[in-house]
């Protein structure tokens, strides 16, 4: 330690000149953010690094008009600071996001402030264009600065990874849950709705209706499996475009569909736009010369006739509706209902047509 | 191996020798398609297997492209944070110099599993310094010479940097920095502080 170290002793701070004998240019070395000033405010001396801060010369103005003292509030003398210092938070009344806190002390008849960057202030520093050569070398506010840049670059990484993760699941789940012939859902996601809806806290109506193509394998067979292809993609074409945005449309078989239709409780619609459907898909299908003439089996079950909602049970009333418009000579539609089951203990064997 | 690392001489070799390159350097090292995740982290073997395909790809030997790797980190634009990162350490090359053990403390700071080489500075006066490296990974010492070459140029410093022939392939090696004028050229410009795009104008 320096002999004007230990003469600068606490008592002595009514000293008429400051103890400590350092000049003020190594001065603003120790203290680059600091500020010197009368007790009636009159700012006599700021450090280099507060001047380029606040963008102004502040020798000779008012600390009080310049800062609001958040702590202590409304400061607005600097006579009553106690010889061991006082704890302060100011800012910038032109700026409030430029705030600094630091200590107050009663050096040699005039206060002197210690002071540092704000918490507010640390994220705005960028701006004003600041060296490591206007902080002092103990000071860690580059450091603060340099993890703020380095923390903000890893956030950008992390938050990029988590977006291309998120795209990848997306894409699985989007694969997982679609035909890749027609593009419309599969089994599993008729399932995944299915459990949805009945396991939905306020349950919503719905019509379950599956679609069973008549005549399909003797497209297959005369024609080819690219005339099958072509033929359901066509088919998927028409089950789309009589169905709403809101309605699932799978494909859970060969030549078998589901069609999910919520919030409908109405059999006369439902009947309507089977018909419908049988109708348009009975229109032959042009391929490569040759007329493709299909037909389809439909049953459907409505959900507000079941007390309890089970998904196997649903499926099945919904396949022996569909088994009674078969044995109905195909071609049309029919609503499921226990006397279905009367007409025969099993569906008859597929006629060959 | 920490991703970073790993993507960063993807984007290394995708950005200077080319989207072909990194393609074939991928199928030669049976290395993930869709290239490698900053954040992730990976099996040491798949660096090995990146840098012996690059070797085949390029026709050279890893301490040619590592050193260039090392100059890509400072001055590449795509590389800006990894330099803004490198140069907090610092007013000039020599306060940079004198940072450079705290190097690994404060990569650190940022990604607590991020493994850097250790560093050490000797002084040995009249501008001489020698940096020790260590590292787990074999043969990285001329990446860390590509970084202070590179650094000296951002600094506008005129330097000599060599690194000692039989530390080029091994886990340590040292390396002879001569710094014969602190400030030659002007340098890059640079200031504390998150930066607004296209503040920091090139000067030198």
């Amino acid at each position: 330690m320096h002999a004007t170290a230990e003469s600068g002793a606490d008592d002595r701070g009514t000293a008429k000149e400051p103890v400590l004998q350092v000049p003020m240019a190594a001065f603003d070395r120790l203290a680059p953010i600091s500020l010197w000033a009368l007790t009636d405010g009159t700012i006599t001396h700021a450090g280099p690094t507060l001047g380029k801060i606040v963008r102004q010369d502040l020798a000779g103005q008012d600390l009080f008009a310049l800062f609001d003292f958040r702590q202590p509030r409304n400061l607005s003398t600097l006579e009553a600071i106690p010889p061991a210092g006082l704890r302060v938070l100011l800012r910038l009344r032109a700026d409030p996001a430029i705030g600094f806190r630091g200590l107050a002390l009663p050096i040699g008849g005039q206060v002197f402030m210690q002071l540092a960057a704000g918490v507010s202030l640390l994220e705005h520093l960028g701006a004003f264009a600041l060296t490591a050569a206007d902080f002092s070398p103990a000071d860690l506010t580059s450091e603060i600065l340099y993890l703020l840049e380095a923390q903000a670059a890893v956030l950008k990484q992390s938050r990029d990874l988590n977006r291309r993760l998120e795209e990848a699941r997306a894409r699985a789940r989007k694969q997982a849950l679609t035909d890749p012939l027609t593009g419309l859902w599969n089994r599993r996601a008729m399932l995944d709705l299915l459990e949805t809806l009945i396991a939905a806290r306020k349950p919503e109506p719905f019509a379950l209706m599956q679609i069973d193509l008549d005549h399909f394998k003797r497209v297959n067979d005369t024609l080819g499996h690219a005339a099958g292809d072509h033929v359901l993609r066509q088919v998927a074409d028409i089950l789309q475009s009589e169905t709403r945005r809101e309605d699932l449309v799978a494909r859970i078989g060969g030549d078998e569909f589901v069609l999910i239709f919520r919030s409908v409780t109405d059999p006369g619609d439902i009947d309507a736009i089977a018909r419908r459907i049988i109708a348009r898909l009975e229109e032959p299908i042009p391929f490569e010369g040759h007329e493709c003439r299909i037909s389809a089996s439909i049953g459907t079950t409505f959900s507000q006739h079941y007390t309890h909602l089970d998904v196997d049970r649903l499926l099945e009333d919904a396949d022996v509706a569909t088994y009674a418009s078969k044995r109905a000579g195909r071609g049309c539609h029919h609503i499921y209902s226990p006397r279905l089951r009367e007409g025969g203990a099993a569906p008859p064997p597929e006629r060959a047509s | 191996m920490h991703g970073l690392i790993n993507y960063g001489l993807q984007k290394f070799f995708q950005a200077v020798h080319g989207e072909d390159v990194w393609s074939r350097i991928v199928a030669r090292g049976h290395l993930p398609r869709d290239g490698f995740e900053p954040m992730l982290s990976y099996d040491d073997r798949l660096t090995d297997a990146m840098l012996a395909a690059a070797e085949t790809e390029l026709g050279e030997r890893r301490e040619g492209f590592l050193e260039d790797f090392g100059t890509f980190l400072v001055a590449h634009p795509l590389c800006r944070p990894v330099r803004r990162l490198l140069r907090f350490g610092g007013e000039s090359y020599e306060d940079f110099l004198h940072s450079v053990e705290e190097l690994g403390d404060r990569a650190r700071l940022a990604l607590p599993d991020l493994d850097l080489p250790q560093l050490v500075l000797e002084e040995a006066g009249a501008g001489r310094y020698a940096v020790r490296c260590r590292w787990c990974r074999p043969g990285f010492v001329p990446a860390i010479v590509g970084i202070l070459r590179a650094l000296a140029d951002d600094y506008g410093a005129l330097v000599l940097v060599e690194a000692d022939k039989e530390a080029r392939d091994g886990r340590e090696g040292k390396i002879a920095v001569t710094l014969l004028d602190g400030t030659f050229a002007s340098g890059r410009a640079f200031s504390l502080g998150v930066l607004r795009e296209g503040s920091e104008a090139e000067t030198g």
